[in-house]
Protein backbone atom coordinates (compact mmCIF):
# COMPACT_ATOMS: atom_id res chain seq x y z
CA UNK A 1 0.00 0.00 0.00
CA UNK A 2 3.08 2.24 0.84
CA UNK A 3 4.61 1.09 -2.20
CA UNK A 4 1.53 2.14 -4.69
CA UNK A 5 1.16 5.69 -2.61
CA UNK A 6 5.02 6.53 -3.09
CA UNK A 7 4.19 5.66 -7.25
CA UNK A 8 1.68 7.68 -7.34
CA UNK A 9 3.18 10.41 -5.61
CA UNK A 10 6.12 10.25 -8.30
CA UNK A 11 3.94 10.12 -11.24
CA UNK A 12 2.33 13.27 -10.43
CA UNK A 13 5.88 15.12 -9.86
CA UNK A 14 6.39 13.61 -12.93
CA UNK A 15 3.30 15.41 -14.68
CA UNK A 16 3.72 18.36 -13.27
CA UNK A 17 7.56 18.72 -13.76
CA UNK A 18 7.73 17.78 -17.26
CA UNK A 19 5.66 20.12 -18.36
CA UNK A 20 7.16 23.03 -16.59
CA UNK A 21 10.86 22.01 -17.57
CA UNK A 22 9.08 22.25 -21.35
CA UNK A 23 7.39 25.38 -20.50
CA UNK A 24 10.58 27.05 -19.17
CA UNK A 25 12.39 25.95 -22.12
CA UNK A 26 10.49 27.22 -25.14
CA UNK A 27 9.49 30.56 -23.59
CA UNK A 28 11.04 33.38 -26.12
CA UNK A 29 13.24 35.55 -24.86
CA UNK A 30 13.00 39.19 -25.76
CA UNK A 31 15.92 41.21 -27.22
CA UNK A 32 15.43 44.96 -26.53
CA UNK A 33 16.50 45.59 -30.00
CA UNK A 34 14.77 43.41 -31.99
CA UNK A 35 11.64 44.02 -33.57
CA UNK A 36 9.36 41.17 -35.08
CA UNK A 37 7.84 42.05 -38.49
CA UNK A 38 4.58 40.35 -38.56
CA UNK A 39 3.07 39.90 -41.97
CA UNK A 40 1.11 37.56 -44.22
CA UNK A 41 3.57 36.48 -46.76
CA UNK A 42 1.09 35.66 -50.01
CA UNK A 43 0.02 39.14 -51.35
CA UNK A 44 2.49 39.96 -54.20
CA UNK A 45 3.98 42.12 -54.47
CA UNK A 46 3.62 43.64 -51.10
CA UNK A 47 4.59 40.29 -49.99
CA UNK A 48 5.45 37.06 -50.60
CA UNK A 49 8.27 34.28 -50.32
CA UNK A 50 10.79 33.55 -52.73
CA UNK A 51 12.48 30.48 -54.27
CA UNK A 52 14.96 30.64 -51.47
CA UNK A 53 12.56 30.42 -49.21
CA UNK A 54 12.87 34.40 -48.04
CA UNK A 55 9.87 36.90 -46.84
CA UNK A 56 10.52 39.60 -49.68
CA UNK A 57 8.46 42.18 -50.88
CA UNK A 58 7.47 45.88 -51.34
CA UNK A 59 6.17 45.66 -47.62
CA UNK A 60 9.01 44.00 -45.60
CA UNK A 61 11.87 45.74 -47.70
CA UNK A 62 10.76 49.47 -46.82
CA UNK A 63 9.93 48.48 -43.01
CA UNK A 64 13.24 46.76 -42.90
CA UNK A 65 15.19 49.36 -44.21
CA UNK A 66 13.33 51.96 -41.61
CA UNK A 67 13.88 49.67 -38.65
CA UNK A 68 17.40 49.35 -39.64
CA UNK A 69 17.93 53.37 -39.85
CA UNK A 70 16.20 53.63 -35.99
CA UNK A 71 19.18 50.68 -35.03
CA UNK A 72 16.61 47.71 -34.74
CA UNK A 73 17.57 43.93 -35.87
CA UNK A 74 14.62 42.84 -38.04
CA UNK A 75 12.71 39.47 -38.42
CA UNK A 76 9.91 39.07 -40.77
CA UNK A 77 7.50 36.58 -39.47
CA UNK A 78 4.77 34.63 -41.85
CA UNK A 79 1.01 34.63 -39.72
CA UNK A 80 -2.35 33.86 -40.84
CA UNK A 81 -3.72 37.41 -42.03
CA UNK A 82 -6.95 37.19 -39.88
CA UNK A 83 -4.01 36.15 -36.43
CA UNK A 84 -2.05 39.56 -36.89
CA UNK A 85 -3.64 41.93 -34.64
CA UNK A 86 -4.10 39.37 -32.15
CA UNK A 87 -0.11 38.77 -32.48
CA UNK A 88 0.13 42.22 -32.34
CA UNK A 89 -1.68 42.46 -28.83
CA UNK A 90 -0.22 39.48 -27.31
CA UNK A 91 3.61 40.68 -28.33
CA UNK A 92 4.29 38.21 -30.65
CA UNK A 93 5.27 40.64 -33.20
CA UNK A 94 5.93 44.71 -32.84
CA UNK A 95 4.79 45.81 -36.40
CA UNK A 96 2.75 44.36 -39.04
CA UNK A 97 3.12 45.20 -42.65
CA UNK A 98 1.10 43.20 -44.95
CA UNK A 99 -0.86 45.93 -47.32
CA UNK A 100 -3.53 46.56 -43.94
CA UNK A 101 -6.05 48.86 -45.32
CA UNK A 102 -6.49 51.38 -42.44
CA UNK A 103 -10.31 50.94 -41.60
CA UNK A 104 -11.82 52.13 -38.23
CA UNK A 105 -12.56 48.96 -37.00
CA UNK A 106 -8.96 47.80 -37.06
CA UNK A 107 -8.15 51.64 -35.61
CA UNK A 108 -10.20 50.68 -32.64
CA UNK A 109 -7.75 47.87 -31.60
CA UNK A 110 -4.08 49.27 -33.07
CA UNK A 111 -2.26 52.10 -34.20
CA UNK A 112 -1.31 53.24 -37.72
CA UNK A 113 1.45 54.78 -38.95
CA UNK A 114 0.69 57.56 -41.72
CA UNK A 115 -0.51 55.89 -45.34
CA UNK A 116 2.49 55.14 -47.25
CA UNK A 117 0.57 53.63 -50.15
CA UNK A 118 -2.50 54.64 -51.13
CA UNK A 119 -4.54 51.82 -52.82
CA UNK A 120 -6.51 54.17 -55.14
CA UNK A 121 -6.40 53.58 -58.90
CA UNK A 122 -5.36 56.06 -61.82
CA UNK A 123 -5.82 56.82 -65.65
CA UNK A 124 -2.46 56.83 -67.23
CA UNK A 125 -2.81 58.51 -71.28
CA UNK A 126 -0.41 59.68 -73.89
CA UNK A 127 0.25 63.64 -73.58
CA UNK A 128 -1.00 65.23 -76.57
CA UNK A 129 -2.87 62.21 -78.17
CA UNK A 130 -6.17 63.73 -78.24
CA UNK A 131 -8.02 61.56 -75.73
CA UNK A 132 -10.28 63.90 -73.52
CA UNK A 133 -11.65 62.92 -70.16
CA UNK A 134 -14.08 64.34 -68.03
CA UNK A 135 -12.05 64.83 -64.65
CA UNK A 136 -14.71 65.67 -62.65
CA UNK A 137 -15.50 64.45 -59.68
CA UNK A 138 -19.08 62.95 -60.71
CA UNK A 139 -17.95 59.40 -60.80
CA UNK A 140 -20.66 58.57 -63.33
CA UNK A 141 -19.48 61.55 -65.88
CA UNK A 142 -16.05 60.61 -65.49
CA UNK A 143 -16.96 56.96 -66.66
CA UNK A 144 -19.05 57.71 -68.95
CA UNK A 145 -15.98 60.18 -70.67
CA UNK A 146 -14.32 56.98 -70.96
CA UNK A 147 -16.44 54.29 -72.06
CA UNK A 148 -15.84 54.64 -75.65
CA UNK A 149 -12.01 54.65 -75.31
CA UNK A 150 -9.94 51.75 -75.66
CA UNK A 151 -8.29 51.02 -72.01
CA UNK A 152 -5.77 48.61 -71.17
CA UNK A 153 -5.15 47.11 -67.70
CA UNK A 154 -2.50 44.39 -65.65
CA UNK A 155 -4.68 41.32 -65.89
CA UNK A 156 -5.89 40.06 -62.16
CA UNK A 157 -5.22 43.94 -60.52
CA UNK A 158 -7.69 46.02 -59.24
CA UNK A 159 -7.59 47.57 -62.65
CA UNK A 160 -8.90 45.75 -64.58
CA UNK A 161 -11.29 44.68 -62.07
CA UNK A 162 -12.67 48.19 -61.68
CA UNK A 163 -12.81 48.20 -65.31
CA UNK A 164 -14.72 45.72 -64.98
CA UNK A 165 -17.40 46.32 -62.34
CA UNK A 166 -18.23 50.06 -63.78
CA UNK A 167 -17.51 49.48 -66.95
CA UNK A 168 -18.36 46.10 -68.53
CA UNK A 169 -20.91 45.07 -66.38
CA UNK A 170 -22.69 48.12 -66.36
CA UNK A 171 -23.17 47.71 -70.42
CA UNK A 172 -21.56 50.97 -70.67
CA UNK A 173 -18.41 49.45 -72.22
CA UNK A 174 -17.96 46.54 -74.95
CA UNK A 175 -15.68 43.86 -73.33
CA UNK A 176 -13.50 43.89 -76.62
CA UNK A 177 -12.08 47.51 -75.63
CA UNK A 178 -11.06 46.24 -72.54
CA UNK A 179 -7.47 45.12 -73.14
CA UNK A 180 -5.03 42.94 -70.71
CA UNK A 181 -1.88 42.99 -70.27
CA UNK A 182 0.48 40.29 -68.33
CA UNK A 183 3.19 43.03 -68.00
CA UNK A 184 2.62 46.44 -67.36
CA UNK A 185 5.31 46.80 -69.32
CA UNK A 186 3.75 46.10 -72.66
CA UNK A 187 0.61 47.93 -71.90
CA UNK A 188 3.01 50.95 -72.02
CA UNK A 189 4.53 50.03 -74.86
CA UNK A 190 0.84 49.83 -76.86
CA UNK A 191 -0.19 53.81 -74.82
CA UNK A 192 3.17 55.37 -76.44
CA UNK A 193 2.29 54.00 -79.99
CA UNK A 194 -0.63 55.85 -79.84
CA UNK A 195 -4.57 55.82 -79.79
CA UNK A 196 -4.23 53.35 -83.03
CA UNK A 197 -3.43 50.88 -80.02
CA UNK A 198 -4.48 52.13 -76.65
CA UNK A 199 -6.01 55.53 -75.50
CA UNK A 200 -5.72 54.67 -71.64
CA UNK A 201 -4.39 52.57 -68.73
CA UNK A 202 -5.95 52.14 -65.22
CA UNK A 203 -3.18 50.99 -63.00
CA UNK A 204 -2.36 51.62 -59.11
CA UNK A 205 -1.46 55.19 -58.52
CA UNK A 206 2.34 55.25 -57.62
CA UNK A 207 2.95 52.81 -60.24
CA UNK A 208 1.40 55.34 -62.83
CA UNK A 209 3.40 58.23 -60.97
CA UNK A 210 6.35 56.41 -62.21
CA UNK A 211 5.46 56.23 -65.80
CA UNK A 212 4.16 59.58 -66.08
CA UNK A 213 7.73 60.95 -65.15
CA UNK A 214 7.95 60.63 -68.63
CA UNK A 215 7.33 63.77 -70.30
CA UNK A 216 5.38 62.08 -72.77
CA UNK A 217 2.65 60.50 -70.19
CA UNK A 218 0.67 61.64 -67.69
CA UNK A 219 -2.32 61.19 -64.60
CA UNK A 220 -5.08 62.69 -65.72
CA UNK A 221 -7.21 61.09 -63.05
CA UNK A 222 -7.15 59.53 -59.55
CA UNK A 223 -10.43 56.97 -58.94
CA UNK A 224 -10.68 57.41 -55.25
CA UNK A 225 -11.21 54.07 -53.65
CA UNK A 226 -10.19 54.91 -50.76
CA UNK A 227 -8.06 52.68 -48.69
CA UNK A 228 -4.72 53.18 -47.83
CA UNK A 229 -2.01 50.90 -46.75
CA UNK A 230 -0.46 51.71 -42.76
CA UNK A 231 1.84 49.60 -40.55
CA UNK A 232 0.67 48.64 -37.10
CA UNK A 233 1.96 49.20 -34.27
CA UNK A 234 0.48 48.40 -30.49
CA UNK A 235 -2.07 50.47 -29.20
CA UNK A 236 -0.46 53.16 -26.90
CA UNK A 237 3.26 52.77 -28.22
CA UNK A 238 3.25 55.97 -29.20
CA UNK A 239 7.21 56.65 -29.13
CA UNK A 240 7.88 53.61 -31.62
CA UNK A 241 4.90 55.01 -34.10
CA UNK A 242 6.67 58.31 -33.88
CA UNK A 243 9.94 57.20 -35.37
CA UNK A 244 8.37 55.11 -37.81
CA UNK A 245 6.21 58.12 -38.99
CA UNK A 246 9.13 60.42 -39.19
CA UNK A 247 11.52 57.49 -40.88
CA UNK A 248 7.93 57.26 -43.26
CA UNK A 249 7.72 60.47 -44.00
CA UNK A 250 11.33 61.13 -44.83
CA UNK A 251 12.04 57.83 -46.82
CA UNK A 252 8.61 58.27 -49.35
CA UNK A 253 8.87 60.55 -52.53
CA UNK A 254 13.15 59.70 -52.25
CA UNK A 255 14.98 58.22 -54.94
CA UNK A 256 15.34 55.34 -53.06
CA UNK A 257 11.42 54.87 -53.06
CA UNK A 258 11.43 55.25 -56.37
CA UNK A 259 13.81 52.71 -56.94
CA UNK A 260 11.57 50.25 -54.47
CA UNK A 261 8.43 51.17 -56.49
CA UNK A 262 10.16 50.26 -59.94
CA UNK A 263 11.29 47.44 -58.57
CA UNK A 264 8.30 46.06 -57.19
CA UNK A 265 5.21 47.45 -59.35
CA UNK A 266 6.83 47.26 -62.34
CA UNK B 1 5.93 23.39 -65.44
CA UNK B 2 7.97 19.77 -63.83
CA UNK B 3 10.97 21.65 -63.46
CA UNK B 4 9.59 24.46 -61.24
CA UNK B 5 7.23 21.97 -58.97
CA UNK B 6 10.72 19.63 -58.79
CA UNK B 7 12.57 23.09 -57.50
CA UNK B 8 10.12 23.80 -55.04
CA UNK B 9 9.80 20.29 -53.66
CA UNK B 10 13.05 21.56 -51.02
CA UNK B 11 10.75 24.01 -49.58
CA UNK B 12 7.61 21.56 -49.62
CA UNK B 13 9.73 19.07 -47.36
CA UNK B 14 10.96 21.55 -45.62
CA UNK B 15 6.95 22.12 -44.38
CA UNK B 16 6.59 18.17 -44.35
CA UNK B 17 9.26 17.84 -41.82
CA UNK B 18 7.23 20.81 -39.14
CA UNK B 19 3.99 18.70 -39.93
CA UNK B 20 5.55 15.56 -39.15
CA UNK B 21 7.41 16.68 -35.71
CA UNK B 22 3.98 18.58 -34.73
CA UNK B 23 2.17 15.67 -35.29
CA UNK B 24 4.70 13.41 -33.68
CA UNK B 25 5.27 15.38 -30.66
CA UNK B 26 1.72 15.84 -30.19
CA UNK B 27 0.59 12.38 -30.64
CA UNK B 28 3.32 11.09 -27.72
CA UNK B 29 1.48 13.94 -25.29
CA UNK B 30 -1.57 13.11 -26.48
CA UNK B 31 -1.08 9.21 -25.63
CA UNK B 32 0.54 9.59 -22.26
CA UNK B 33 -1.89 11.97 -20.96
CA UNK B 34 -4.49 10.01 -22.72
CA UNK B 35 -3.96 6.81 -20.79
CA UNK B 36 -3.52 8.78 -17.87
CA UNK B 37 -7.13 10.34 -18.07
CA UNK B 38 -8.55 7.13 -18.86
CA UNK B 39 -7.35 5.38 -16.14
CA UNK B 40 -8.23 7.92 -13.85
CA UNK B 41 -12.04 7.91 -15.18
CA UNK B 42 -11.96 3.88 -14.45
CA UNK B 43 -10.26 3.34 -11.59
CA UNK B 44 -10.04 6.59 -10.12
CA UNK B 45 -11.49 7.97 -6.53
CA UNK B 46 -13.52 10.54 -6.30
CA UNK B 47 -13.84 13.37 -7.56
CA UNK B 48 -10.98 12.43 -10.15
CA UNK B 49 -12.94 10.97 -12.67
CA UNK B 50 -15.71 13.71 -12.54
CA UNK B 51 -12.89 15.99 -13.29
CA UNK B 52 -11.67 14.34 -16.31
CA UNK B 53 -15.13 14.02 -17.34
CA UNK B 54 -14.94 17.55 -17.82
CA UNK B 55 -11.86 17.80 -19.02
CA UNK B 56 -12.65 15.54 -22.22
CA UNK B 57 -16.25 17.37 -22.20
CA UNK B 58 -14.15 21.38 -22.82
CA UNK B 59 -11.67 19.71 -25.02
CA UNK B 60 -13.56 17.94 -27.35
CA UNK B 61 -16.67 20.64 -27.50
CA UNK B 62 -14.28 23.58 -28.41
CA UNK B 63 -13.09 23.98 -32.38
CA UNK B 64 -9.08 23.56 -32.54
CA UNK B 65 -8.74 27.06 -33.60
CA UNK B 66 -9.98 28.28 -30.47
CA UNK B 67 -7.46 25.85 -28.33
CA UNK B 68 -4.86 27.71 -30.46
CA UNK B 69 -5.89 30.65 -29.74
CA UNK B 70 -6.57 30.64 -26.00
CA UNK B 71 -2.87 28.80 -25.89
CA UNK B 72 -1.04 31.01 -28.00
CA UNK B 73 -2.46 34.39 -27.48
CA UNK B 74 -4.76 33.78 -24.28
CA UNK B 75 -1.70 32.65 -22.28
CA UNK B 76 0.35 35.28 -23.27
CA UNK B 77 -1.80 37.90 -22.67
CA UNK B 78 -3.83 37.32 -19.71
CA UNK B 79 -0.64 34.81 -17.80
CA UNK B 80 2.26 36.28 -19.16
CA UNK B 81 2.82 32.48 -20.80
CA UNK B 82 4.38 33.78 -23.94
CA UNK B 83 5.20 30.31 -25.95
CA UNK B 84 6.27 30.41 -29.37
CA UNK B 85 3.86 28.99 -32.01
CA UNK B 86 5.19 25.57 -32.38
CA UNK B 87 5.20 24.39 -29.17
CA UNK B 88 1.44 26.21 -28.41
CA UNK B 89 0.51 24.03 -31.10
CA UNK B 90 2.06 20.83 -29.73
CA UNK B 91 -0.05 21.54 -26.69
CA UNK B 92 -3.02 22.85 -28.26
CA UNK B 93 -3.33 19.47 -30.66
CA UNK B 94 -1.91 17.30 -28.18
CA UNK B 95 -4.38 18.53 -25.52
CA UNK B 96 -7.04 17.86 -27.58
CA UNK B 97 -6.15 14.61 -28.62
CA UNK B 98 -5.97 13.58 -25.45
CA UNK B 99 -9.54 14.00 -24.54
CA UNK B 100 -10.23 12.19 -27.60
CA UNK B 101 -7.74 9.55 -26.72
CA UNK B 102 -9.17 9.30 -23.42
CA UNK B 103 -12.13 7.97 -24.72
CA UNK B 104 -10.50 5.52 -27.21
CA UNK B 105 -8.47 3.81 -23.99
CA UNK B 106 -11.46 3.77 -21.62
CA UNK B 107 -13.50 1.72 -24.33
CA UNK B 108 -10.58 -0.69 -24.57
CA UNK B 109 -10.81 -0.88 -20.86
CA UNK B 110 -14.05 -1.78 -20.51
CA UNK B 111 -13.21 -4.55 -22.83
CA UNK B 112 -11.42 -6.12 -20.95
CA UNK B 113 -13.45 -8.95 -18.16
CA UNK B 114 -13.41 -7.67 -14.98
CA UNK B 115 -12.68 -10.82 -13.36
CA UNK B 116 -8.79 -9.64 -14.76
CA UNK B 117 -8.32 -7.13 -11.80
CA UNK B 118 -10.16 -9.18 -9.28
CA UNK B 119 -7.87 -12.22 -10.14
CA UNK B 120 -4.81 -9.96 -10.06
CA UNK B 121 -5.50 -8.45 -6.85
CA UNK B 122 -6.15 -11.91 -5.17
CA UNK B 123 -2.50 -12.78 -6.43
CA UNK B 124 -1.56 -9.58 -4.02
CA UNK B 125 -0.92 -6.74 -6.88
CA UNK B 126 -1.86 -3.41 -5.71
CA UNK B 127 -3.88 -1.86 -8.22
CA UNK B 128 -1.64 0.63 -9.42
CA UNK B 129 0.23 -2.69 -10.51
CA UNK B 130 -2.65 -4.62 -11.84
CA UNK B 131 -3.40 -1.47 -13.98
CA UNK B 132 0.11 -1.56 -14.97
CA UNK B 133 0.89 -4.68 -15.72
CA UNK B 134 -2.60 -6.33 -16.52
CA UNK B 135 -4.59 -3.74 -17.65
CA UNK B 136 -2.65 -1.35 -19.64
CA UNK B 137 -0.72 -3.92 -21.98
CA UNK B 138 -4.32 -5.69 -23.19
CA UNK B 139 -5.63 -2.18 -23.84
CA UNK B 140 -2.93 -0.69 -25.56
CA UNK B 141 -3.71 -3.53 -28.50
CA UNK B 142 -7.37 -3.47 -28.45
CA UNK B 143 -6.97 0.57 -28.65
CA UNK B 144 -4.96 0.24 -31.76
CA UNK B 145 -7.80 0.69 -34.81
CA UNK B 146 -9.07 3.87 -33.03
CA UNK B 147 -6.09 5.00 -32.46
CA UNK B 148 -4.82 4.94 -36.01
CA UNK B 149 -7.79 6.95 -36.56
CA UNK B 150 -6.95 9.61 -34.04
CA UNK B 151 -3.38 9.93 -35.80
CA UNK B 152 -4.60 10.41 -39.08
CA UNK B 153 -6.89 13.17 -37.59
CA UNK B 154 -3.79 14.86 -35.62
CA UNK B 155 -1.65 14.75 -38.98
CA UNK B 156 -4.36 16.92 -40.88
CA UNK B 157 -4.82 19.17 -38.23
CA UNK B 158 -1.85 20.26 -38.19
CA UNK B 159 -2.45 22.50 -41.18
CA UNK B 160 -4.67 24.27 -38.85
CA UNK B 161 -1.55 25.51 -37.03
CA UNK B 162 -0.46 27.95 -39.78
CA UNK B 163 -3.70 29.99 -37.77
CA UNK B 164 -0.66 31.03 -35.24
CA UNK B 165 2.09 30.91 -37.39
CA UNK B 166 3.69 27.68 -37.63
CA UNK B 167 4.96 27.27 -41.26
CA UNK B 168 4.08 23.51 -42.08
CA UNK B 169 3.42 21.68 -45.27
CA UNK B 170 0.21 23.33 -46.60
CA UNK B 171 1.67 26.99 -45.62
CA UNK B 172 4.59 25.86 -48.02
CA UNK B 173 2.59 24.66 -50.91
CA UNK B 174 1.06 28.25 -50.73
CA UNK B 175 4.22 29.99 -51.18
CA UNK B 176 4.83 28.19 -54.07
CA UNK B 177 1.49 28.94 -55.78
CA UNK B 178 1.29 32.33 -54.59
CA UNK B 179 4.81 32.63 -57.27
CA UNK B 180 3.17 30.68 -59.78
CA UNK B 181 -0.25 30.67 -59.54
CA UNK B 182 -0.46 28.43 -63.00
CA UNK B 183 1.22 25.44 -60.19
CA UNK B 184 -1.55 25.66 -58.05
CA UNK B 185 -4.03 22.48 -58.74
CA UNK B 186 -0.34 20.62 -59.33
CA UNK B 187 1.45 22.36 -55.62
CA UNK B 188 -2.32 21.17 -54.46
CA UNK B 189 -2.47 17.69 -55.71
CA UNK B 190 1.17 17.00 -54.60
CA UNK B 191 0.73 18.08 -51.15
CA UNK B 192 -2.75 15.69 -51.25
CA UNK B 193 -0.23 12.71 -52.53
CA UNK B 194 2.48 13.67 -49.18
CA UNK B 195 -0.75 13.41 -46.68
CA UNK B 196 -1.75 10.44 -48.39
CA UNK B 197 1.07 8.59 -48.09
CA UNK B 198 1.84 9.36 -44.63
CA UNK B 199 -1.41 8.12 -43.93
CA UNK B 200 -1.73 5.20 -45.72
CA UNK B 201 1.70 3.95 -44.68
CA UNK B 202 0.98 4.20 -41.08
CA UNK B 203 -2.26 2.98 -41.37
CA UNK B 204 -0.56 -0.20 -43.02
CA UNK B 205 2.01 -0.35 -40.29
CA UNK B 206 -0.45 0.15 -37.41
CA UNK B 207 -2.74 -2.58 -38.87
CA UNK B 208 0.32 -4.96 -39.26
CA UNK B 209 1.03 -4.20 -35.25
CA UNK B 210 -2.60 -4.81 -34.73
CA UNK B 211 -2.70 -7.94 -35.96
CA UNK B 212 0.94 -9.20 -34.45
CA UNK B 213 -0.41 -8.51 -31.52
CA UNK B 214 -3.97 -9.25 -31.31
CA UNK B 215 -5.13 -11.16 -27.89
CA UNK B 216 -6.01 -15.03 -29.11
CA UNK B 217 -9.19 -15.51 -28.17
CA UNK B 218 -10.30 -12.11 -27.59
CA UNK B 219 -11.41 -11.22 -31.13
CA UNK B 220 -14.93 -10.16 -31.68
CA UNK B 221 -15.91 -12.73 -34.29
CA UNK B 222 -14.49 -13.83 -36.85
CA UNK B 223 -11.49 -11.84 -39.23
CA UNK B 224 -12.76 -9.67 -41.73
Amino acid sequence: MIKEKKKLVMLVIIAMIVPAILLSGCVEEKDENKIIVGTSADFPPFEYVDETGKIVGFDIEMVTRILENLNYTVEVKDIAFESLIPSLQAKKIDIIAAGMSITEEREEEIDFSEPYYQADLSVLIKKGSGVEINASHDLDNFTASIANLTIGAQRTTTGADWVKEHLIDTGLMDNENLKLYDLYIDAIADLDIGPARLDAIILDLPVAQTFAEDPDREVVYTIITGEYYGLGVREGDTTFLEKINAQLDEFIGSDDWAALITKYFE
Amino acid sequence: MFETLAKSLPQLLEGLQTTLGLTILSLILGTLLGILLAAIRVYGRFPLPYLVMIYERVFRGIPLIVIFFLIYFGLSLQLGIGLDAFTAAIFGLGLRSAAYQAQIFRSAINSIPEGQMIAAKSLGMSKLESIQYIIIPQMLRLSIPGWSNEFTIVLKDTSIAFSIGVIEIMRQGRYIYVRNPDLTLYVLLLIGLIYFILVFSANKGLSYLEKKYKISGFEIGTER
